[in-house]
């Protein structure tokens, strides 16, 4: 067994902090001014005030779920966070009129390499907006809306009023009441009838303040017969002090429509993220979430889809990975509305030293349905003998004409395999990398390229710094 | 012990080993010289202690050595990681070669290949491959192989096949072949053999770590050694071998009990 756990996380990449310039500041801790304050410097319509306001107050009134979630959730001091920070509000559609040193973050990131490779849009967003926002002239010509969740509800409020808070209600947990109150960047996409958009759309959220709280909104509408795929990708630097990261991610796919959403995750470790995604799937349509967790304190994040309409389809595909001080408490809900839907979750999640992962799973099959599938796989993988993994899985199928299938492991990195890979060459880390790429594998191998090769790249880092 | 000093840059010296595993003394005062060129078989009874010695020269972490030194090439090699030892050219085929789940043989050996290459040089994948398919046709090993993980779901026989194409790969300069022979039918034997024999040359020195002299009928040796309560206590020629084959093991055990044993 390796035994040395201490983790000297390789966070090269996102670990860089630039000064801090806000001409917006709601200030510290969360009243009715703060709405207002927010409602107010974003120019917003009255029914979004009163949406806030609503919210804020559905927040106060609920208590932190540690009956049944971590207590490491009453860590976080609402009142020492700052809700809304930002330079201006609207995006620009030229790196070149980025800030400097804005523009300097998302270069070090790679984000504007990525967006010339293989991207059909980006949005990049720095603590509470979006600094940069475009798509590719092709794709716009197509209908297709891709601009952040602001722009989205005051442009097209037709679209978006008739979709917003349906999916994931204000109400839902405290975490989606506060994001409701103070919501701010994301993303807002419209894919018209039969439009398949050929490459993904990307968002890149980026925090550089400390003691903050990012609060973006996502909305994506995919019309009947169209596809779409989205991946964001997430990095801080690291500080001493809590960060929070609370997002609300609302999907809809029409009849027929595919929705692919590829998250990687690699936060800081004092971030707390705290996100809820849902999407509702009608007849034949498809949604995909395929969810990395590297990085966090806590992640407590479960992508659900509402199989709503005759054989549609949902998938979550998950990897999680705890090293020394995070919990990665993560998984995924089903919820089976209509006859013959499939759903499909495989979750894999690695331990390092004091790591602790979670998987929670919810599948849901009334009495009423007909010929409904479910498959729901969770691996778990410990690298040391302290290291930690809880499965809950809760799967409720009535009725008789339905199949579902659960299948659950639990494996260790032996000291035998890693001294056997040793002998053949391979540092402890490299072994220890190899080792686990490998349990991950197969699941990898469904990601989009360009991913599998940011993970792999992860992984490696993550683990070459886990035996230091 | 025939005179290390004056071959000492250029062999595998062992010299008065003693090691133990959770507090047990199995490796005894062990002295052996493994030479470039030569193939030195170590026979024993059970419990002898000659799969902890290849353990020991790997440098496995359960493995304490509390006296004696062994020099590779004239350079400590205990003062080196595990891996820092492979990479100088230390090899060990396992008597049980672990199971890597989810890890392509192909990309299991690109990347031991990779780590013996200089920092910043790649792999060139089209000669690698080139090697690779060389090696497996030496082996008789199937195309489809390179796919599938590193030794799950692998026959006996298939493992050891394994282990002597990751030899014939990392082209080491001294090999420790443990049990090599054992759980193998008569056919994948002399395929083992065979592949061994090829590797055989003058810059190749090879520990033979084996219970049955039937091994020795197809990797003939230059030097037998017999290996008793974790020391050698008869070293000859190939006719040792065949000594123990005829006698067993007891003659030996009952001469080397008679000698007081060193504490």
């Amino acid at each position: 067994m390796p035994t040395d756990t201490s983790i000297d996380i390789d966070r090269d990449v996102g670990d860089f902090v630039y000064p801090e310039s806000h001409e917006f500041d709601a200030g510290y801790g969360l009243t009715r001014d703060t709405i207002n304050y927010i409602a107010d410097v974003k120019d917003e319509p009255e029914w979004i005030r009163d949406f806030r306001l609503k919210a804020l107050d559905t927040f106060l009134s609920r208590p932190l779920p540690t009956h049944w979630a971590s207590r490491d959730l009453e860590a976080i001091h609402f009142d020492k966070i700052r809700y809304y920070l930002a330079n201006g509000q609207r995006p620009t559609r030229s790196w070149d009129e980025v800030p400097e040193d804005v523009k300097r973050t998302f270069e070090r990131l790679g984000i504007p390499e990525q967006e010339r490779k293989f991207l059909a849009g980006v949005e990049a967003q720095f603590d509470s907006e979006a600094v940069y926002s475009n798509i590719k002239k092709a794709v716009g010509e197509q209908g297709v809306i891709f601009i952040g969740s602001t722009e989205g509800l005051k442009q097209h409020p037709e679209i978006f009023r008739k979709w917003f808070g349906k999916v994931i209600p204000t109400g839902d947990n405290k975490f989606s009441a506060l994001n409701s109150a103070v919501f701010s960047g994301g993303s807002f996409i419209y894919v018209p009838p039969g439009v398949k958009v050929k490459h993904p759309l990307q968002a890149y959220f980026r925090i550089n303040a400390e003691n903050f709280g990012q609060f973006e909104r996502t909305l994506i509408i995919a019309d009947e017969g169209s596809e779409v795929m989205y991946m964001e990708g997430c990095t801080a630097p690291k500080f001493e002090t809590a960060t929070l990261h609370s997002a609300v991610v609302e999907l809809v796919a029409l009849k027929g429509a595919k929705i692919q959403y590829v998250t990687v995750q690699n936060w800081s470790a004092n971030v707390f993220n705290l996100v809820t995604k849902r999407a509702i799937a009608h007849e034949e349509a498809e949604v995909k979430w395929i969810d990395c967790n590297i990085g966090s304190r806590l992640t407590m994040k479960y992508p659900g889809v509402v199989l709503k309409g005759r054989k549609a389809r949902g998938e979550v595909l998950s990897i999680a990975l705890a090293s020394n001080g995070q919990h990665q408490d993560t998984g995924a809900k089903m919820i089976h509305a209509a006859d013959e839907t499939t759903s499909n979750i495989v979750s894999k999640s690695i331990s390092v030293g004091t790591g602790r992962a979670t998987y929670r799973g919810l599948v849901h099959v009334p009495r009423h349905l007909k010929h409904c599938k479910n498959n729901t796989e969770c691996d778990a993988l410990l690298i040391n003998a302290h290291s930690r993994t809880d499965t809950y899985p809760a799967i409720t199928v009535r009725g008789t004409g339905n199949a579902v299938q659960h299948e659950a492991s639990v494996s260790q990195v032996s000291a035998e395999q890693i001294f056997y890979m040793q002998q053949r060459g391979l540092t402890q880390g490299q072994a220890m990398s190899l080792s686990v790429n490998g349990f991950v594998n197969d699941l990898v191998r469904q990601f989009p390229m360009e991913y599998s090769v940011e993970l792999k790249r992860l992984i490696d880092l993550e683990m070459e710094g886990s035996v230091g | 012990m025939r005179g290390p000093k004056f071959q000492i840059m250029n062999s595998l010296v062992i010299n008065d080993l003693r090691a133990t595993v959770a507090g047990n003394e199995i490796i005894r005062g062990l002295s052996l010289e493994i030479e470039p060129g030569k193939v030195h078989a170590v026979m024993g009874p059970n419990g002898s202690g000659k799969s902890t010695l290849a353990k020991v020269l790997g440098g496995h972490p359960d493995y304490e050595v509390t006296s004696g030194e062994v020099l590779m090439d004239g350079e400590d090699l205990l003062a080196l990681e595990p891996d820092e030892r492979a990479r100088k050219g230390l090899f060990i085929a396992f008597q049980y070669p672990m199971e890597i789940p989810g890890v392509s043989n192909a990309n299991f050996l690109r990347s031991a290949v990779q780590a013996r290459l200089p920092e910043g040089e790649t792999l060139d994948a089209t000669d690698y491959y080139a090697r690779l398919y060389e090696k497996m046709d030496l082996l008789d090993i199937d195309r489809k192989f390179t796919a599938r993980s590193v030794n799950e779901g692998f026959s006996g026989g298939e493992k050891k096949r394994n282990e002597i194409l990751q030899m014939a790969m990392l082209e080491p300069r001294y090999a420790i072949l443990d049990e090599t022979d054992s759980g193998l039918d008569i056919d994948a034997l002399k395929i083992v053999a065979h592949g061994v024999n090829t590797l055989r040359g003058p810059g190749l020195g090879v520990m033979l770590i084996t219970h049955y002299q039937r091994l020795l009928n197809y990797i003939v040796p230059d030097v037998v050694h017999v290996m008793v309560h974790g020391r050698i206590v008869r070293t000859g020629g190939r006719e040792l071998a065949l000594d123990l084959e005829e006698k067993g093991y007891e003659w030996i055990i009952k001469d080397e009990l008679e000698e007081p044993v060193a504490v």
